[in-house]
């Protein structure tokens, strides 16, 4: 009795372009590749002299981040700046008082600052969407990830040192291993991986880690690391959430390494060139053997850097969005 | 005072009722069916035409919020609403600040209720002090102030023991018990139900289980005990099928769901609009589907609303971090006749399950009924009346439904409490 939602009607403008990036779900390939696309462009940029454009002259980038994030509040800030934006960071505790309020009253708040963007990082799955439901019109909302729910950028970075390293994603053997239950990076790669037409999505987890129904997302459920690594071209570790696990869920961090911890005996299993992606901060011996996260085959240091190129392509294409947005509403007007 | 209420469809399941006839109305009790009684002069008639009249709606699961969350709704605005709605009585829960463990507070909210006279307000009293789930409650002392049955709300009481005497004690003095069957650690702190959706928006999930394993529990003490009982709310159907077996098997146990339970699933979820936000969870399409099957089985007596009013900004925030519920006292007719329109039940059979069902779940003989000599509880409805409910036509203090700009067909057009007109559409 109700049409479904789709987040599509939330994060497009009329002409089909980005004008929030809240959920990497249901955006066609064109629109990801796009994203790559334009990121390629401006990490052939971030190796010249000169790395900043005048994309974002004039515009102010408010990072609004409820959850901390060292890293993903840096890269963020640092392709603000590259892109000639002023840049506002505010580190926020949810801890104080009543979220729900906090998130209106900050909002309100930070719209009588005139931002031109919010880049959002919240504990609350679909905090991202709820700000751009209620932000003034034209003013961009980019998901820096919100619960269990979404990490786009995140999984755009890591879809272009993919392509970077891979070429094209159609004979690719993906796996995502370890926390997929309260991993928004692992839902967002999934959605990704899937419209950008990979081989096969792999999910390897015991049963405690994987969230009820995953299969349905199209990917292939394996509780056998062994199993799992079997033919595997990219092999993306995810981080063991440690403050998130309840006892019950593990019986230690050492059964876990053991069984699920990406050990150099582990990887051998994958292909011989196969690659290995981690969002980090890393949990040595926790999930990945400093081996092999220091080894040839990882890629973790390639993500940091790409990981701009991302964010300035994300946050360019929605202020853009905006702006057609903008002028389709002025038409309207005028009609 | 003799009202008339002429020319309508007259549904009264209780007495087995379905015929164009007009209906009397003396001193506030039913005086007539079909002939005038004696000497009856009318000083008010209501044109029926067209229209259903019926005994006024029985709602078994209203939150009011008086005492102690008058932001959110009072015991006058939401009795408006249920007015408004055709209901005429309808049963409050426990979780008022102060909780209903003490006869004041019962006392209080039905003078409250009393004084604003728009409808029959039952509290249910707590089963343990402070929904404590630890000490009795007084339930004698509560049910000798009004209180018509016992629950614990959704404040399970984990001890199994510290249940079982509470059971006891009630079935010692034939007290009705209440259950909103939830194990607190299934539920955990999650928001909707655990399946795709919930996998796909990352919420934390409730799986069908937190349900169904108290469900199972609490029948197996309702047994040992021999107490009357009654589940409220449910929302899988494995929940109702438990109860539909042990009915079979003699127990005196019954149960009732809200009405959106049969119209929506936890799919509405997408796009986390926090008016789908509801405790218990939105279930699977299966269990929708169960639902509906034991609706037209028998198997389910009564459809309650689960009214729950919020002040705006409890549902302002990301999905998890709003409060679960939605009103539901004036959508609860119109939604109702959804299930008479989809086939799954006769429209006496619905009345039925709004009216006499309920109060014979609750012990009411008067009630829920249009016998004559009894209280002149009356509902009066337009089965085509087409409108939007909109914001400007809510009663309640509350804003919080997904139904809100809705397109609905089937509207009461005049209410009757104890023979006064409590509410009519201008």
């Amino acid at each position: 009795m109700f049409e479904p939602i789709d987040a599509n009607q939330i994060q497009l403008n009329s002409d089909g372009q980005l004008k929030h990036f809240l959920t990497t779900e249901g955006l066609s390939r064109a629109l990801l590749t796009e994203i790559l696309d334009t990121a390629d462009s401006f990490l052939d940029m971030s190796e010249q002299q000169v790395k900043k454009v005048p994309l974002l002259r004039g515009k102010t980038v408010a990072n609004l981040f409820f959850e901390n994030s060292t890293r993903t509040l840096s890269t963020f800030e640092l392709a603000a700046k590259r892109l000639s934006a002023d840049v506002l960071n505010l580190n926020i505790s949810t801890s104080s008082t009543a979220k729900g309020e906090t998130l209106r009253d900050t909002l309100m708040t930070l719209e009588a600052m005139h931002a031109d963007m919010f880049v959002v990082r919240h504990s609350d799955s679909g905090a991202a969407h709820f700000i751009a439901k209620h932000v003034t019109p034209n003013v961009a909302v980019i998901n820096a990830g919100d619960g269990r729910h979404a990490h786009p950028t995140q999984a755009m970075l890591d879809m272009l040192t993919i392509r970077r390293h891979k070429g094209d994603f159609a004979p690719l053997t993906v796996a995502i291993v370890g926390d997929i239950l309260h991993s928004r990076v692992a839902r967002s790669q999934i959605h990704a991986l899937r419209t950008l037409g990979a081989g096969e999505v792999r999910v390897i987890a015991p049963k405690t880690l994987l969230p009820r129904h995953i299969e349905a997302f199209g990917v292939k459920v394996f509780t056998d690391m062994a199993e799992g690594l079997k033919d595997v071209d990219v092999v993306m570790m995810l981080r063991l959430q440690k403050e998130r696990m309840n006892s019950a869920l593990l019986p230690s961090e050492s059964e876990f390494y053991k069984l699920y911890g990406l050990t150099e005996e582990k990887l051998a299993i994958a292909k011989p060139d196969s690659v290995v992606l981690h969002p980090g901060p890393i949990n040595r011996g926790v999930e990945i053997a400093t081996s092999v996260a220091d080894g040839p085959r990882s890629l973790i240091l390639n993500q940091v850097t790409n990981g701009i190129a991302v964010r300035m392509a994300v946050m360019s294409m929605a202020v853009s969005g905006q702006m057609v947005e903008k002028q389709n509403a002025r038409q309207g007007d005028n009609a | 005072m003799n009202i008339l209420i002429s020319g309508g469809r007259l549904i009264d399941p209780a007495n087995n009722i379905d015929q164009l006839a007009d209906l009397y109305i003396s001193e506030g009790r039913i005086a007539g069916i079909g002939e005038a009684p004696a000497g009856f002069v009318a000083d008010q008639q209501i044109d029926a035409q067209g229209q259903v009249v019926c005994p006024g709606l029985i709602d078994l699961c209203a939150h009011l919020r008086e005492p102690g969350y008058t932001q959110k709704g009072s015991i006058r605005s939401e009795t408006r609403a249920a007015a408004a709605g055709g209901v005429t009585t309808l049963v409050t829960p426990p979780t008022t600040k102060p909780v209903v463990d003490n006869p004041a507070v019962a006392e209080l909210i039905q003078d409250r209720a009393e004084a604003a006279g728009n409808a029959r307000v039952l509290p249910m009293g707590a089963l343990t002090q402070g929904l404590n789930g630890e000490q009795l409650a007084p339930l004698h002392a509560l049910a000798s102030s009004g209180c018509i049955a016992f629950s614990n709300g959704r404040h399970t009481v984990r001890n199994s023991l510290t249940l079982m005497r509470a059971l006891e004690y009630a079935a010692t003095h034939d007290l009705l018990v209440q259950f909103q069957p939830q194990d607190p650690d299934l539920t955990g702190n999650g928001s909707m139900h655990e399946d795709t959706t919930c996998t796909r928006l990352g919420l934390n999930g409730i799986p069908e289980a937190a349900e169904t394993v108290d469900v199972s529990r609490c029948l197996l003490l309702v047994e040992q005990a021999g107490v009357r009982a009654h589940f409220g709310q449910l929302s899988c159907e494995r929940s109702v099928k438990m109860i539909m077996d042990a009915r079979e098997r003699g127990l005196p146990v019954s149960c009732d769901v809200a009405i959106h339970h049969f119209l929506l699933t936890d799919a509405n979820v997408n796009g986390f609009n926090s008016d789908f936000h509801l405790m218990p969870p939105l279930r699977s399409q299966l269990d929708r589907a169960g639902l509906r099957q034991a609706l037209m089985a028998g198997g389910i007596q009564a459809i309650c609303s689960d009214h729950q009013p919020h002040e705006a900004a409890a549902k302002q925030a990301p999905f998890a971090a709003t409060e679960p519920g939605m009103i539901g006292l004036e959508t609860l007719l119109p939604l109702s006749l959804l299930l008479v329109e989809q086939g799954l039940l006769e429209l006496p059979q619905l009345i039925e399950k709004l009216t006499s069902a309920p109060a014979q779940i609750l012990g009411l003989a008067q009630a829920g009924t249009l016998s004559v000599g009894a209280e002149a509880d009356v509902c009066v409805f337009d089965p085509q009346h087409s409108w939007t409910f909109s914001a400007d036509q809510i009663h309640s203090a509350g804003q919080n439904t997904p139904f809100l700009d809705f397109a609905l067909k089937g509207r009461v057009t005049a209410t009757l409490l104890g023979g006064e007109l409590v509410h009519q559409l201008g």
